[in-house]
């Protein structure tokens, strides 16, 4: 057999086309040399890097500028992935290290990819602050519930009577509504979705890079391993299927009626969508104002 | 390079040391400041938040110093020189991202007003009691760079060169002042900028794709890019390899840790800065740093003039230790004191370098004040006795 035709059983030879070489249009946002990734079949986190990497190439920004921010946790593996200028920082503090990044260029757009444990429980006193001051960054959070990387401890957002590791008998904590606490907090975006709702999810991330200010996309995103495991609620495929049947898309909802109970209904949409000088156009307006013509607005790197 | 003028205060000023610092910072080019308030470490940022406006940067005051630690660290990758300024609690809680610092090689300063502890402790009231944190208390094995200014004109000077050695080397460098030299107030002289020399980060001069982020040269340094120039980095706190990339296994570690340590220790040399004076003759050396370096003075030109041969060695950079130095002058003299206002920190660096060749004697003190220049003087008759 040849290699670009074969033999039929009656004998003639007929033509074959080789394969087309279709390349996944994410790899080219991927640092190819680090695949495989480390996360498990079933989680949702790769679902969400797809829809973000759609909503770069359909944001027209220059990639050379777009610079992507991480904690430590499985979500806080996705720097690591992203051919951007990427920071794996530490647990809990990906915001400051993003605020200090933009503040010093602001001719670079931030993203801050993090987990709920790593913001909202160690890092949750920056998130606030960094939406209080509308900090001119995106922040999506996975929120799977729980601690994946550690081994499914109880997260601030795990659901009340779900079992964690740290929560051996059920939950009895009541955890955060993370839309609620960023519309609270200041930020000019919210939005919440799920890896079953991957069209919006990569639309709100597009519009999110659109963005000026502080902008926050929950992405709800199923742990297999651990959170679904020892809830006894299936894989990954009937976590999409719970997605699916239980939620509701409600933009513009208000964001105090959108917590979360287990296995209970999920109100997704934009619920937050609205403009706030940011804190560097407030500073440059507000020093603009005090000291006139002696302001010195410091030139951006690439300014 | 010479200093940009901008940032440069020229002129004779009558200031205290926190403020001498900051203009010491704004003269090193420094144009990023992320911080905390904390006594007695505050008008550091309080002057820096003010003169900044008409020089061109950013003061932000964070939610806390976890916060303050790290953006000064994002701010340093989008390419700003950057400082951060707190006394020990503050210093307890950047623990975490002096690591970080060591371990992604990100040139930054912290300044450390130190005052007494434990915890909240005296916090308006002197110490020195922070020398040892600042050399151990990240988890990991890193080699940081100290220094110790001893007046505000030093804050001023000292506050050039450890930004300088931040670039050099991309290290976490400490800029260990106390509650004293922070708020002493005296003539501070600064010159012109084209006096005052600055080192410029040392850029790749490697295209995209030729640059690996952690390829080090021969000094064990590797060279820098910023956010946004395209070359695409991804920076860790985990270990990594040249390029970067997460590496956990123990040859990826061996060969990081022992760069991260060895771009220190084999500059040793080069980063001994002392003030020696009247050892030439010297039986008796009291070694001291910072603001003890004032007290013991006084105490030296006494013994000396009651007949005792004893000299002094100030100590400008405290860390790396300059245990070779002292080591070579145990070798002819009977004796060394070593005043310092903690209940014994540096003595023990002293000692391990003396390694038994001649009595090591402490002058501890639990700090809130300074040192009685009587009660050094009395510890060096008591050794000639």
């Amino acid at each position: 057999m040849s290699e670009t035709g074969c033999v039929t059983a009656e004998g003639c030879t007929v033509e074959a086309r080789p394969a087309p070489e279709i390349e996944n249009p994410v790899m080219p946002y991927l640092r190819q040399d680090r695949i495989p990734h480390i996360w498990c079949p079933g989680c949702g986190i790769g679902t969400t890097v797809n829809c973000f990497t759609r909503a770069l190439e359909e944001s027209g920004l220059n990639l050379d500028r777009v610079a992507i921010v991480s904690g430590i946790g499985c979500t806080g593996r996705v720097a690591g992935y992203l051919n951007l200028d990427s920071f794996h920082t530490t647990h809990g503090r990906p915001i400051p290290f993003a605020t200090g990044l933009k503040l010093a260029n602001p001719d670079l757009k931030v993203v801050v990819y993090s987990g709920d444990g790593d913001l909202f429980a160690i890092g949750g006193n920056h998130f606030v602050h960094a939406a209080r001051r509308n900090m001119d960054i995106m922040v999506v959070c996975v929120n799977n519930f729980t601690y994946g990387m550690t081994g499914g401890q109880v997260a601030p957002t795990t659901p009340p009577g779900a079992t964690q590791t740290t929560m051996p008998f059920g939950n009895f904590e009541n955890p955060f509504n993370l839309p609620f606490l960023a519309d609270a907090c200041g930020a000019v975006y919210v939005a919440r979705w799920t890896v079953y709702h991957v069209k919006q999810l990569a639309r709100a991330m597009k519009e999110g890079l659109a963005k000026k200010g502080f902008v926050f996309i929950e992405a709800l995103s199923p742990c297999p391993t651990l959170y679904s495991r020892r809830n006894r609620l299936g894989d990954g495929v009937d976590q999409l299927k719970y997605y699916k049947s239980k939620s509701i898309i409600k933009n513009g909802a208000d964001t105090k009626d959108v917590g979360l109970g287990f296995q209970g209904e999920i109100v997704v949409g934009k619920f937050v969508d609205r403009e706030r000088p940011t804190w560097l156009e407030a500073m440059d307006q507000h020093f603009s104002g005090y000291f006139g013509e002696k302001y010195q607005p410091y030139a951006a790197p690439h300014a | 390079m010479k200093a940009d003028p901008r940032g440069v205060l020229t002129g004779t000023h009558f200031i205290d040391g926190d403020h001498a610092a900051c203009e010491g910072a704004l003269a090193a080019g420094c144009r990023f400041v992320a911080g905390y308030p904390i006594t007695p470490s505050t008008e550091v940022v309080e002057r820096f938040a003010s003169r900044i406006p008409l020089i061109g940067g950013v003061f932000i005051q964070m939610e806390d110093e976890i916060a303050s630690s790290i953006a000064i660290q994002g701010a340093a990758w989008a390419g700003k020189k950057v400082m951060t300024v707190t006394s020990g609690p503050g210093l307890s809680l950047m623990m975490e991202h002096i690591g970080y610092a060591a371990i992604t090689e990100t040139p930054c300063v912290f300044v450390d007003v130190q005052r007494g502890g434990p915890s909240t402790g005296l916090p308006t009231l002197p110490a020195q009691s922070d020398m040892m944190q600042v050399k151990w208390g990240s988890h990991g094995d890193y080699e940081p760079i100290a220094l110790s200014p001893n007046s505000p004109q030093e804050c001023f000077d000292l506050m050039i060169q450890a930004f300088n050695l931040a670039e050099v080397y991309r290290v976490p460098v400490f800029f260990m002042m106390d509650e004293v030299v922070g708020h002493m107030t005296e003539r501070v002289v600064i010159p012109d900028a084209s006096a005052i020399e600055v080192v410029e980060r040392r850029w790749t001069t490697k295209p995209p794709g030729e640059y690996r982020a952690y390829e080090a040269r021969d000094d064990l340094v590797p060279d820098m890019v910023k956010a946004g120039d395209g070359y695409r980095i991804h920076i860790t706190g985990l270990t990594h390899d040249e390029k970067g990339y997460p590496a956990m296994n123990p040859v990826a570690q061996k060969k990081l840790v022992e760069r991260l340590v060895g771009k220190i220790r084999d500059h040793r040399e080069q980063l001994t800065d002392v003030r020696a004076e009247h050892l030439e003759d010297a039986e008796i050396v009291v070694v001291s740093f910072g603001i003890t370096s004032r007290v013991a003075g006084p105490a030296i030109e006494e013994a000396r003039k009651q007949g005792v041969r004893v000299g002094h060695l100030r100590l400008v950079i405290t860390w790396p230790f300059p245990a070779a130095l002292i080591q070579t002058i145990a070798r002819r003299v009977k004796a060394f004191v070593v005043p310092e206002l903690n209940m014994g920190q540096m003595v023990l660096e002293v000692e391990r370098a003396v390694a038994g060749k001649a009595p090591v004697i402490s002058v501890p003190h639990a700090g809130g004040t300074v040192h009685e220049p009587q009660v050094i003087l009395e510890k060096i008759l008591e050794v000639t006795r």
